[in-house]
């Protein structure tokens, strides 16, 4: 485990470095410049400014110097807000976006592999009927349409949240829902499609045959072994609700990252592209690295073979 | 001989899209006390769904239209599903086709075979692993101990099936129920599993219904034959009466396309292929595919016929007035051998 653990994480910077890489270069194609809105400047207050960015040496000595910055841990200085530093930047923003997010994960998560249980269960009757509609509805349906239809009728309606206000955690109860939908959704898709097919299998009907009763079955037996697609899916999901959260975050005015980002492109700001853009695939890649270890967990074919039996 | 299941005109219907399969019609027998019964018969024949319907663990589709199922003086069909529940597993227990398919995948086969000791009696965790242990070994999995954690990928499958039949008996049923156990097995695995069987039906004194289309197997280990077709019994009997004095046409095909170390042209068949149930014909539903067919048999369903007073057989050429037939001469070359074992017998 502890091999396979470091052979992940080698591969994780790997994957960084050249999110890194090819980030940097992408950057240094898109048109314009981080002074090119401010029009007032000369071309001397340019030339100076550029020096002491580092923009006036080569393309290829800046992308050494970065990379030899984010060894160490600097990600540079923001261009655009307060020359603060793009480190701080983020983990001034991060706090409430992974909370929204990871609420949101946790609570569709564990409502749709329930929901697509009770789907799979109940196969062909009325409520797999209505479970199918709901999820459906909650696939179509964009986090930001449903954001705004909270907002109205359970905040400003209805009373029970603040409308647009991050103070405390029932300010994050409305945006985490809207959020929460699509993941719940989708994970209850595939949680019903893999345990109509599990609980068609021999070893459920070898559980009954055991003496144990029909929910008996289903949790010793059925929902462990449906677990894999679903949580296949938490990867893509993710990435889903770090562009949801953009703007879901802002309909709630939550200051959040997703804004940052948004802004920050606008304005060429390079170093905080760089960063944000590095922090999201950081954020995947660990990620995808929790998904590939719940994978053993839940199955052990899928252990690993080195060590094994 | 004293039984201990009585299935009596049991009626099992599958609601289709193409309307409603009589898969089991007016099935009837007995099992006695530590015997092994046969169930024989092709494919769609009605074994699987009559056996489980003792279980009780039929598709949603099935419905159990009429019959009763008479154990320990009791109808099982009239059980609850909870008083079902407490039957299962403890009183009539259950082995499977495919034991690549049968057990969890994600579950160790300690857990596995200690479940069904953890539903049925109030045993510890601990006490409960240590009787699988015992178990395993009894059925033949070297170091059963060191391998209690290990999941069924890391078995072969006549292991596999050992360990499903360690679940089966764990809980010392009385009655234990093989649907075709061996059919997805090596023919060497194969007479391995029917010698464990035996072995285990003498150490635990069980009955066992024991369902299979190969009558070589049936040779080995059973005591008492039912022959199905189309969902119903068509002869019954003691398995030498079965194998060498068979009367139905249908038991007639099912012996003479057994293959022989001595096969030498191509291998016999029963030509034809078994009836649509969803509106059975009137009559022995064998008759198309019968050569000896007589016309009443695609009017009237032909009754039991005695034979000896274990032996039955639903033929009309068993009726006083039916003409002499010759059956094909692999069967007349058995029943020649079927006079000197019952003389020998004497």
């Amino acid at each position: 485990m502890v091999k396979y653990l470091a052979k992940r994480i080698s591969f994780l910077v790997l994957t960084l470095f050249l999110v890194a890489s090819i980030t940097f270069f992408l950057m240094k194609l898109m048109p314009g410049t981080p002074f090119s809105n401010q029009a007032k400047l000369s071309p001397e207050q340019l030339d100076i400014l550029n020096k002491q960015y580092g923009l006036d040496k080569p393309v290829f000595i800046q992308y050494l110097s970065y990379l030899w910055n984010m060894v160490q841990g600097n990600l540079g200085t923001s261009f655009q807000f307060n020359n603060q530093a793009v480190t701080s930047i983020i983990l001034e923003r991060m706090g409430p976006s992974l909370q929204l997010g990871s609420q949101a994960m946790l609570f569709g998560s564990f409502f749709g592999i329930i929901l697509g249980a009770i789907a799979a269960i109940k196969k062909n009757t009325w409520v797999d009927s209505v479970a199918t509609f709901f999820s459906i509805l909650g696939i179509s349906i964009p986090s930001f349409v449903l954001a705004v239809l909270l907002q109205y009728f359970l905040a400003f309606k209805l009373n029970l949240f603040p409308v647009a206000l991050w103070d405390g955690w029932n300010s994050s109860i409305l945006p985490s829902l809207a959020l929460a939908v699509a993941p719940l959704a989708n994970v209850a898709r595939f949680m019903r499609t893999e345990m109509v097919d599990v609980l068609s299998s021999d070893y459920i009907t070898l559980s009954k045959s055991k003496g144990n009763s029909k929910w008996q079955t289903v949790a010793k037996h059925a929902l462990r072994n449906s677990l894999i697609p679903a949580v296949t899916i938490i990867g893509p999901m993710t990435v889903n609700l770090m562009t949801g959260s953009l703007v879901v975050e802002n309909i709630f005015t939550v200051p959040g990252i997703g804004e940052q980002f948004v802004k920050s492109i606008m304005t060429n700001d390079y170093p905080t592209i760089m960063g944000l853009t590095i922090f999201y695939s950081f954020l995947l890649t660990v990620v995808i690295l929790i998904v590939d270890i719940l994978y053993g967990i839940i199955d052990p074919r899928i252990r690993l073979n080195e060590g094994g039996k | 001989m004293e039984s201990i299941l009585k299935v009596k005109d049991l009626c099992v219907n599958f609601a289709t899209y193409a309307g409603t399969v009589n898969a089991i019609r007016d099935v009837s027998f007995e099992l006695h006390k530590g015997e092994t019964l046969a169930i024989v018969g092709e494919s769609g024949s009605g074994k699987s769904v009559t056996v489980r319907s003792i279980m009780q663990l039929l598709d949603r589709n099935a419905d159990i239209a009429s019959g009763e199922i008479i154990y320990n003086g009791q109808d099982l069909l009239k059980y609850s599903e909870k008083k079902m529940n407490d039957v299962r597993g403890h009183d009539i227990s259950m082995i499977f086709q495919d034991p690549m398919t049968s057990l969890d995948p994600t579950m160790s086969i300690g857990k596995q075979v200690a479940e069904p000791l953890l539903i049925h009696t109030k045993i510890s965790k601990k006490e409960a692993i240590e009787k699988a242990i015992e178990t395993l070994q009894l059925v033949g999995i070297d170091n059963a101990r060191e391998r209690i954690n290990d999941y069924p990928h890391q078995f072969s499958g006549g292991q596999r099936q050992r360990i499903v039949i360690a679940i089966a008996i764990i809980g010392s049923p009385d009655i234990l129920i093989a649907d075709e156990p061996t059919t997805a097995l090596d023919v060497t695995v194969q007479s391995q599993i029917i010698d464990l069987l035996k072995d285990i039906q003498k150490k635990l004194k069980m009955s066992i219904i024991f369902i299979t289309h190969d009558l070589g197997v049936v040779a080995g280990i059973a005591d008492r034959v039912e022959v199905m077709y189309a969902g119903k019994i068509i002869e019954y009997g003691e398995v030498n009466e079965i194998f060498f004095n068979p009367k139905h046409p249908y038991t007639w095909g099912l012996l003479d396309s057994m293959p022989t170390l001595n096969v030498k042209e191509r291998l016999n068949y029963i030509p034809g292929t078994p009836p649509d149930l969803i509106d059975p014909a009137p009559g022995d539903a064998f008759a198309p595919r019968n050569e000896f067919a007589l016309d009443i048999d695609f009017e009237q369903m032909p009754p039991f016929f005695e034979v000896s007073k274990t032996h039955f057989a639903a033929t009309w050429l068993l009726d006083p007035n039916a003409p002499k037939v010759t059956p094909p001469a692999s069967i007349v070359a058995r029943q020649k051998e079927f006079k000197k074992l019952t003389k020998a017998g004497e």
